[in-house]
């Protein structure tokens, strides 16, 4: 098949070889012919190409004869007026067209190509273009085209071609070049075929002018063809319709347009014509080219045809008058450009074979092999591997990485040069031991509240806040707040620039001197002085004048004196000002000259200044006049002022004088005092005295007041001359105004020497630009402006800054740019403007700015922070800095109606109100150092902040506290910044309140307080009390009393059960809390089809039919109540007592013991004999006595109810007994409730009637009788089990003493023998209860459930976790009653899977020691020892929030666990002895959900209850195990997928895959998990010594309890029986209670004959000394009141290697009968 | 106890359940209960009552009217657990099942005064179509284990519910003591005492349940 490369090839080909003829004859007008044609046949096949894809056919065939018909009439026509050459040329072309053709029907699988998708634009137009054409016609007019035709058909559809034009002109430019060509041709080929619209008659106008070419159209070909163009056009269509739709944005054409169009010239386009003219005529010559990429763009060409085809008619028309050569000489021109294209050689590309290129990819290539390197390629050579390790170094573990990566990367590194340094000496890559530790080595924080090391307490720290991060301005985000800041940046001049030369120097300074001069000439203060001093004057003289000689008044002089002060002052004034006019005038002339000095000297001009004086001529005489009467008026103040002061100075020496004078008179006085003596006259003293006076010289001690010169006043002239000559000008001497100008001419450069040229070559390259910061951010920069050489930079921009932070401060910062790097040179700090200040009333401001920068250069200019000379002897250096001004001005913006964009001021201040944004109230102040408590604090002294000022009352505080010092201003980041302000009181307070620990506590959910009602509203109203008890336990948890514990170790190991459950406790906190669905809301269960459960949707139906009232009614499901809206007396405890078998029989009284001893001991000593005995016994019964007359007493929450008696052994109640329940503290939370440590104590007594004999009195009328009541046996069931069942319903073993002293199991009676066969097995009571409670209380199920989704953290595998929780929930979808156990969690609170608990562990030796050639007896031991381990439900200690299971060397060292404890260790003794031991988690009575073990002897099954050391056979009926869910071994666990679950229904062999689904199966092996247990146990020894005194413990305990329970009666204890029973029970130990009753009991008969003796021993467990008491009390011996009553106790404690004890007590009371 | 020293303060609620608006549903009845923390315990009143059914009346605005009275005090030491009247609302199904058709909860209003509350109402959803379709043909719609858990945000996540209608209640609150206490609720925005009279008699009492 041909590909369209081939096609394309060739078609390269034929170019070229039309190309030579093109090129030949391109002036002709004909070679048009050529090219074209091939590109038509193209653009045929292109149309086969697409018609082949389309399948319709229909639409086509009826019109194609019409078409055929009418093109064959026109060709002949045509054919007519055609040329030679041409028809040759066309020829040629049909034959290849032909050819073409068929190469294109050959490939109809070929994909469309993206011509299809831009069909051309004509047709799309037609449909487009409804003005012009209606669909009807459009859809009948295109089967009539013959596919060559198709393309012209666009041409004869002028609106259309209109609307092309636009699209043209955005493709033209690449495409149109090939379809004027064509066109023509294809207007040649049909000229005028034309559907039945209006235009067809401008057409017909045409049509002479366009047939010429009209030849070549095959009707063959034709037909072959148009066919399947019609509907490729269809399809078409539709999508030229959309990309036209999409190209072309004008407006259609209206019909109108469209015939102006076609019928007008063009003249209003002449443009477009041309253009297109042109490009039609490039085209003609360059189809070839077009040729390679004609596929993609055929469309446009098409579409091009219909253009250029228009434009043809017209040009056809005019082509012979108008300008055919111009165009075709462009045509030429295009040619000679493109055709370079055209004759670059395209070839395909070079194929080079796979085998080749992988040949040569290998060469570069390197693909590391998988394979592992042979040892000896990754050592040196020679040498051996040499193994660390086996040398006994340390290596370490080398992190894991899987064998293949390692081979890649060793075949890599091999690869490389030095590969081998890479690898150690055992030729293995060099590796670091795997630094990851297995485990965290952090220690873990527990306690989260307390004790935390001081170090790692969290210590508070308040929050720095951001100094502008929160200061918003308020509203600042919404769009009315908007607040625009004006920078207007206006300029800088330089006074100072390090590039300045000595000339700008000097210009500044003249510039500056000069800006001096100007300002004070316009401030002109001399002359206002000068004024003022006048009018002083002339004020004065006037008030002189007017009151010339009269006496002056007070105020008048006063008035004068004044005023001469005045003008003294203001004289003083303008002569400083007169002053500094001059040297200011003397230095700009002094500048001046030295600036021209320095340019004559150095013979260039740097600056444009220059210094025009203005010379003004005054008139010599009046100025003269004028200098005089000044002086003059001066002279004669000055002399005033004088004579005044000489006056003043002059009475003022008077009054020394007079002082002096006086002081002198009081000395002579005393001396005249001590020459009296001496005897001296006064006289003469007195003389002496006046003499003193004219003589000054006489003073001796006080100086002499020396008198007041007389002014000088010529030489006070003389000064006032002086001074005038200095600061003012000479009389008639010429007003010398300066004038500056900048208007002189710069040397140019070319004049100046080359260190000014590199100077301003320099100063050239300096650009400067300035950037605006706001609050220290910059927002803005004005763009670079490069340095004049006036060191005058001119930048006037404004920027608008939309603001949202409160300003703080606005810094301009000034950089220089000297080619790339640029430097900052100074910074300008603006003000943050009043609200007031809005642009527009701003003046520019200038501010001064200068940088110490040292900048030096070699050239001319002078440097910054350099010193340099004017002179030429380098003296008087200068050293300046860079300096300038910035002129800019900053202002509030203002909006569009004139309001000011300014925040409101009030802002600033009205913050502080809030305590919280103290700090920020601080900022919009606008101290700088806002942080800093210092700043804040000078800046309030400095602002004098009005302490009583309510605003500032927050400040104030801040200082206060700042000043005080108490408080360092905070540093810290605080988290929680709001904490302060809502604490509502302190903590310590809240620490101290009692209320509030109250409520604390009570939120904590503290178990004494969870419940804890109406806490008081008053401090004062809480009472200590309420914590007593809670103190108090606390203060237990660290102490722990050993008094009640008895041993020491279990006080320990009660420590640390108690502290296991409070972790656990707090782990499932989160549990509590955690609601299921089914905790809310209650819902039918989900139908589910095909289900065990009763909620199949036919059953739900069926229901609906049910008898209201059925025959045999079942037990329905009750309403569970959610134990949470439970208060007390709500819930009852229902104990429906249905009967009992095998209670034991009351012996016979023995009122003639001695002689039945010996028969009876024959009987009881040899079972063989019972029948008989039996039967001499049963005459008795027979007889008439009452076997046994027992009632049912139940006893829970010290509430005790009990049945009415029934009698004998097989008694049957019936009764319901209700109990009411409360839970502890009033709480009915489902944890509350699943910790209720209370048990139902079920208790079997005899009811006894004793006749105490015959009352005196009336003797024979009333009896007296007593009713004692015997305790047989009891069974107790804590609450927590009837609480997680719902309901307890069966059959129970009644826990009898093994002796019962007074009464025998009755078993026999010859009819009875079948049954004895069946019950030998079991010895014991039995009693049928149903318990339960009303109203059913959730289980605690829901919790269990709860935890798995509390996620445990595990290191199981986490694909076994997901197997194993997939196995549960199959398990549980399936068979929902039985329990299915995979994952346990351990004492730690980890997931562990369930087999890991199972192992051989060894029991104590002595155990196996005991019956070294009985196993059986061995078992039964090791059973027996398990069960001595007390008992501890997981649901107690725990809260029931879930099961741990603690392995077996935690469990011997805790002595306490649940089922599953026990269960574990004794499957571990008996798989270490070598039986076949299963687990089996099932569900039993009463326990519930347990596990039990199973052992395979011989041929049977036996199930072993690990709790109380029973076994039963498999089919033993009562057996308490219930169902049996799944079977546990150290490999596997199964799960009982067998019809039935109870155990004797079933079948153990797990090998049988349809009754026993394994867990590890081989889909998923079992991954060789390790155990969790210890390899070997090690026990404790027996410690006989502590066992002796727990004993006496036990006993004193116990009898002191006796006593006290019998606070009415004296209790006589029977010391001789005590010693005896107290023999009698290590005997009982060893045969763990069997078989030894009987003889026993002869024994005491035989010791106290002539008592009646009830009692038994009791056998526990030990744990703690309470249960003992409480199993002493349940039995009720001490409630014996007869008066000779008298007691026996003994206590037996039996120790067992690691402290398990089994105590025995035995309890009997004794009625002395004769 | 000395007036000037109170150690509770009371709150003393009269009103009335003045009726619902249940657009799809007739024939209901509710019931109402008062959840309350800790430190409040009821002094007098009921803390629970199920009204009579009402029906619709045929030219009323198909509202259903209960106008079934409230009244409770109660003591407290301690705002917090303030009570909340527990509403839900009760009727006949298609099959004349009795299924809720609401449940809702409001606050009794802290200041005293005259209050008018419309809970919106809402009934839990199943969990699965079919069990809606179950619940719908057996007349066991999915309903809480007890209404009061409306009145508690704990485990509310794990459910879902449907809106159904509003109940309309009105209550009179009077307060003691409060202030001594130190609690403040008078400064009440007067929008809160909405003072809607209900036309006595535009209510028709169709049957006593």
């Amino acid at each position: 098949m041909a590909s369209p490369g081939d096609i394309r090839e060739k078609l390269r080909k034929k170019r070229r070889a039309l190309q030579g003829s093109l090129v030949k004859n391109k002036n002709e007008s004909d070679t048009q012919a050529l090219v074209p044609s091939t590109k038509l046949r193209k653009e045929r096949g292109q149309t086969m190409m697409e018609e082949l894809t389309a399948d319709e056919e229909d639409l086509g065939e009826t019109l194609k004869q019409r078409f055929r018909a009418q093109r064959q009439r026109r060709k002949k026509m045509l054919l007519e007026q055609s040329l030679a050459q041409e028809s040759n040329e066309s020829n040629v072309d049909e034959i290849s067209t032909t050819e073409r053709h068929s190469r294109r029907q050959r490939s109809p699988e070929k994909p469309a190509d993206p011509v299809v998708l831009s069909r051309p634009p004509s047709g799309s137009q037609r449909g487009l273009s409804p003005l012009l054409l209606s669909p009807s016609s459009s859809y009948s007019e295109r089967p009539q085209l013959s596919p060559s035709h198709s393309l012209t058909e666009g041409h004869q559809h002028m609106p259309s071609s209109v609307r092309s034009e636009h699209l043209m002109r955005q493709r033209m430019k690449e495409k149109l070049r090939a379809a004027r060509f064509k066109a023509e041709s294809l207007l040649q080929q049909e000229p005028s075929l034309e559907p039945a619209s209006r235009l067809q008659s401008l057409r017909h106008r045409d049509r002479d002018t366009l047939t010429r070419f009209d030849r070549e159209v095959d009707p063959d070909r034709a037909e072959r063809d148009d066919v399947p163009l019609a509907r490729v056009k269809f399809q078409d269509v539709a999508k030229r319709v959309k990309q036209d739709s999409r190209m072309a944005g004008k407006e259609l054409p209206t019909a109108e347009e469209a015939y102006n169009f076609f019928t007008f010239n063009f003249d209003p386009e002449p443009q477009d014509e041309t253009d297109k003219v042109k490009k039609r005529r490039q085209k003609q010559t360059e189809t070839a080219r077009e040729d390679r990429d004609e596929e993609g763009h055929s469309d446009v060409e098409e579409q091009e045809d219909t253009e250029v085809d228009k434009d043809n008619e017209d040009d056809h028309e005019d082509r012979s008058e108008e300008t055919p050569l111009v165009r075709d000489e462009e045509e030429d021109l295009f040619i000679i450009e493109q055709s370079s294209q055209d004759f670059i050689d395209v070839r395909r590309a070079d194929y080079i074979g796979y085998q080749k290129r992988i040949q040569r990819d290998s060469e570069l290539l390197f693909t590391p092999s998988l394979r592992t390197v042979p040892t000896s390629c990754k050592l040196p050579e020679n040498m051996q591997p040499r193994y660390l390790e086996e040398e006994g170094l340390y290596v370490g573990e080398r992190p894991p990485v899987s064998a293949t990566n390692e081979n890649i990367l060793e075949n890599r590194i091999l690869k490389q040069e030095e590969g081998k340094k890479w690898f150690g000496d055992d030729g293995r890559i060099m590796a670091l031991p795997d630094p990851i530790k297995e485990s965290s080595t952090r220690p873990p924080l527990f306690h989260m509240e307390e004790d935390l090391d001081p170090a790692l307490q969290t210590v508070y720290r308040k929050a720095l806040t951001s100094k502008y991060a929160s200061l918003y301005i308020a509203g600042g985000g919404d769009p009315e707040g908007d607040y625009q800041l004006d920078v207007d940046v206006s300029g800088l001049i330089f006074s100072h620039h390090p590039l300045f030369s000595r000339e700008h120097v000097l210009g500044a300074r003249l510039a500056q001197l000069y800006d001096q001069y100007l300002t004070r000439q316009h401030n002109n203060l001399t002359g206002h002085l000068t004024d003022k001093l006048n009018g002083l004057r002339n004020a004065l003289r006037n008030m002189l004048e007017i009151h010339g000689g009269q006496a002056l008044t007070q105020v008048m002089q006063q008035r004068i004196s004044e005023y001469s002060l005045e003008v003294r002052n203001t004289r003083q004034l303008r002569d400083s000002e007169q002053e500094k006019d001059r040297t200011l005038l003397k230095n700009i002339i002094k500048v001046w000259k030295e600036l021209k000095a320095l340019r004559d000297f150095q013979r260039f001009t740097n600056t444009p200044y220059k210094l025009y004086l203005r010379r003004e001529e005054v008139e010599r005489a009046a100025d003269e006049r004028e200098y005089e009467s000044e002086i003059l008026a001066e002279v004669v103040e000055l002399e005033a002022e004088s004579e005044e002061n000489y006056q003043k100075k002059l009475s003022e020496y008077k009054k020394q004088l007079e002082e002096w004078k006086a002081g002198r008179r009081k000395q002579k006085a005393k001396k005249k005092k001590k020459k009296k003596k001496k005897s001296q006259s006064q006289d003469e003293t007195d003389d002496d005295d006046d003499q003193d006076a004219s003589e000054p010289d006489v003073a001796e001690e006080a100086p002499k007041p020396e008198p007041p010169e007389k002014p000088d006043f010529e030489a006070i002239e003389e000064q006032v001359r002086e001074k005038a000559s200095r600061i003012r000008r000479k009389p008639g001497e010429s007003i010398l105004i300066p004038d500056m100008s900048a208007s002189g001419s710069i040397t140019a450069n070319e004049l100046c020497p080359r260190a000014e040229l590199a100077r301003r070559e320099d100063v050239a390259r300096h650009s400067l630009f300035i950037k605006v910061l706001y609050n220290d951010k910059e927002v803005s920069r004005t763009d670079s402006r490069s340095l004049n050489s006036d060191f005058r930079v001119h930048f006037g921009q404004i920027f608008n800054l939309k603001i949202v932070n409160c300003p703080e401060s606005i810094k301009l910062q000034v950089f220089e740019e000297v080619g790339s790097s640029c430097s900052l040179l100074a910074e300008v700090f603006v003000p943050v403007p009043e609200p007031s200040v809005v642009t527009g009333n701003v003046p520019t401001e200038e501010y001064e700015f200068s940088s110490n920068q040292r900048v030096m250069f070699d050239h001319e200019g002078v440097g910054s922070d350099v010193p340099f000379s004017f002179e030429a002897d380098g003296s008087n250096k200068q050293t300046l800095l860079t300096s300038g001004k910035l002129s800019c001005c900053v202002s509030w913006g203002i909006g569009e109606d004139e309001v000011p964009l300014a925040p409101p001021m009030s802002q600033h201040t009205g913050g502080i109100h809030s305590g919280l944004r103290q700090l920020d109230a601080v900022t919009c102040i606008g101290a700088s150092g806002l942080s800093d408590m210092k700043k804040i604090g000078e800046w309030a002294r400095e602002s004098r902040v009005d302490p009583n000022d309510p605003k500032n009352a927050s400040i104030m505080q801040l200082l206060k506290v700042a000043s005080s010092g108490e408080v360092i201003a905070p540093e810290y980041f605080r988290l929680e910044q709001l904490q302060e302000e809502f604490n509502f009181v302190t903590d310590e307070e809240l620490d101290r309140s009692k209320r509030f620990r109250l409520l604390r506590l009570r939120n904590q959910e503290v178990a004494e307080f969870r419940n804890y009602k109406m806490v008081p509203a008053l401090e004062r109203e809480v009472t200590d009390k309420v914590f007593q008890e809670y103190e108090k336990r606390l203060k237990e948890g660290e102490i722990i009393d050993t008094k009640e514990h008895l041993d020491s170790h279990r006080a320990l190991v009660a420590k640390y059960l108690q502290k296991v459950r409070e972790s656990v406790i707090n782990r499932f906190l989160v549990a509590k809390h955690h609601y299921h669905l089914s905790d809310m809301v209650i819902e039918e269960e989900v139908p589910s089809i095909g289900g065990a459960g009763p909620g199949i949707l036919g059953l739900n139906l069926f229901k609906l039919a049910e008898p209201k009232r059925p025959l045999k009614p079942q037990r329905k499901e009750r309403k569970k109540v959610t134990a949470q809206n439970l208060s007390d007396g709500d819930i009852k405890l229902l104990i429906n007592i249905i009967r009992a078998y095998d209670i034991p029989v009351r012996r016979p009284h023995t009122s003639k013991p001695l002689a039945t001893k010996p028969a009876r001991a024959f009987v009881e000593t040899f079972g063989a004999g019972q029948a008989f005995q039996g039967a001499i016994h049963g005459t008795d019964w027979l007889l008439g006595q009452v076997q046994v007359r027992p009632f049912v007493e139940v006893s829970f929450q010290r509430t005790v109810l009990q049945t009415t008696t029934a009698d004998g052994p097989n008694a049957c109640w019936n009764e319901e007994l209700q109990l009411p329940f409360s839970a502890p503290n009033g709480d009915y939370s489902t944890a509350s409730l699943q910790s209720v440590k209370d048990v139902v104590f079920i208790n079997i007594f005899d009811e006894v009637v004793y006749e105490t004999g015959v009352d005196d009195k009336d003797r024979g009328k009333s009896i007296h009788t007593r009713v004692e009541k015997r305790w047989l046996g009891s069974v107790k069931i804590p609450f927590s089990t009837i609480y997680s069942q719902a309901k307890i319903d069966g059959t129970f073993m009644v826990d009898t003493p093994p002796v019962l002293l007074g009464y025998t199991k009755e078993r026999n009676f010859g009819t009875e023998c079948v049954y004895d066969t069946v019950r030998s097995l079991n010895e014991g009571a039995f009693i049928t209860l149903f318990i339960t409670v009303e109203p059913q209380l959730v289980p605690g199920e829901t919790i269990r459930e709860k935890i798995k989704e509390v996620k445990f953290d595990s290191q199981e595998d986490e694909r076994l976790l997901q197997v194993s929780e997939r196995f549960e929930r199959e398990a549980a979808l399936q068979y929902p009653n039985r329990p299915c156990l995979t994952t346990v969690i351990d004492i730690s609170g980890k997931t562990v899977f369930i087999t890991r608990y199972i192992r051989p562990l060894n029991p104590p030796q002595e155990l196996l020691d005991a019956f070294p050639n009985s196993p059986q007896e061995t078992m039964e031991l090791v059973a027996r020892y398990v069960s001595l381990i007390p008992s501890l439900p997981d649901s107690v200690s725990f809260s029931g929030v879930c099961d741990l299971w603690s392995t077996c060397d935690q469990f011997l060292t805790l002595l306490a666990g649940d089922e599953e404890e026990h269960a574990v260790l004794l499957c571990n003794y008996f798989l270490s002895m070598g039986k076949k031991a299963w687990l089996i988690i099932g569900t039993a009575i009463p326990e519930g959900p347990t596990a039990y073990v199973l052992t395979f002897e011989q041929s049977h099954y036996l199930i072993w209850n690990p709790t109380n050391g029973q076994f039963y056979g498999q089919s033993d009926t009562f057996c308490p195990l219930q169902a049996v869910g799944c079977l546990v071994t150290a490999d596997n666990v199964w799960f009982n997928i067998q019809r039935y679950s109870a155990p004797m229904r079933i079948s153990f062999d797990v090998t049988k895959a349809n009754f026993w689904k394994p867990f590890f199966s081989r889909s998923f092996a079992h991954p060789g998990l390790s155990s969790v247990q210890p390899e070997e146990l090690v026990y404790r020894h027996i410690d006989k010594a502590a066992a002796a005194e727990l004993q006496d413990r036990i006993e004193k305990i116990l009898k002191e309890k006796i006593m006290e329970w019998r606070p009415r009666h004296p209790t006589r204890w029977n010391r001789y029986c005590t010693s005896t029973l107290r023999n009698f029970l290590p005997k009982l130990e060893l045969s763990v209670g069997r078989d030894v009753a009987d003889e026993h009991r002869l024994e005491l008969q035989a010791l106290l004959g002539d008592y009646r003796i009830a009692g038994f021993p009791l056998h526990l467990p030990f744990s703690e000394i309470r249960p003992i008491i409480e199993a002493v009390y349940s039995t009720g011996v001490h409630n014996v009141e007869a008066s000779n009553v008298e007691f026996a106790l003994a206590v037996y404690v039996h120790p067992y290697p690691n402290n398990v004890l089994s105590v025995w007590v035995y309890l009997a009371s004794l009625i002395r009968t004769t | 106890m000395a007036t000037n020293s109170p150690s509770v303060f009371l709150l003393m609620v009269n009103g009335q359940i003045e009726g619902a608006h249940f657009p799809e549903y007739d024939d209901l009845y509710c019931k109402y209960c008062f959840v309350y923390g800790h430190d409040w315990a009821p002094t007098s009143g009921l803390e629970e009552g199920i009204s009579q059914i009402t029906s619709k009346g045929r030219q009323s605005s198909h509202k259903l009217i209960w106008n079934f009275p409230l009244e409770i005090t109660f003591k407290s030491t301690n705002p917090s657990g303030w009570p909340q009247i527990v509403v839900s609302v009760y009727g006949p199904d298609t099959f004349g099942n009795d299924v809720v058709r609401g449940y809702g909860a409001t606050h009794i209003p802290f200041t005293p005064g005259q209050h008018t509350r419309t809970i919106p109402m809402f009934v839990p959803e199943s969990t699965s179509r079919l069990q809606k379709f179950t619940s719908w043909l057996l007349g066991r719609r999915p309903e809480y284990t007890d209404p009061k858990v409306v009145a508690q945000g704990e485990g509310r996540d794990v459910t879902r519910v449907c809106s159904q209608g509003f109940v309309t209640l009105s209550f009179n609150i009077v307060t003691k003591d409060m202030r001594k206490l130190g609690y403040e609720t008078m400064p009440s925005e007067p929008g809160n005492t909405l003072q809607v009279k209900c036309p006595p008699n535009s209510f028709r009492v169709l049957r006593v349940g």
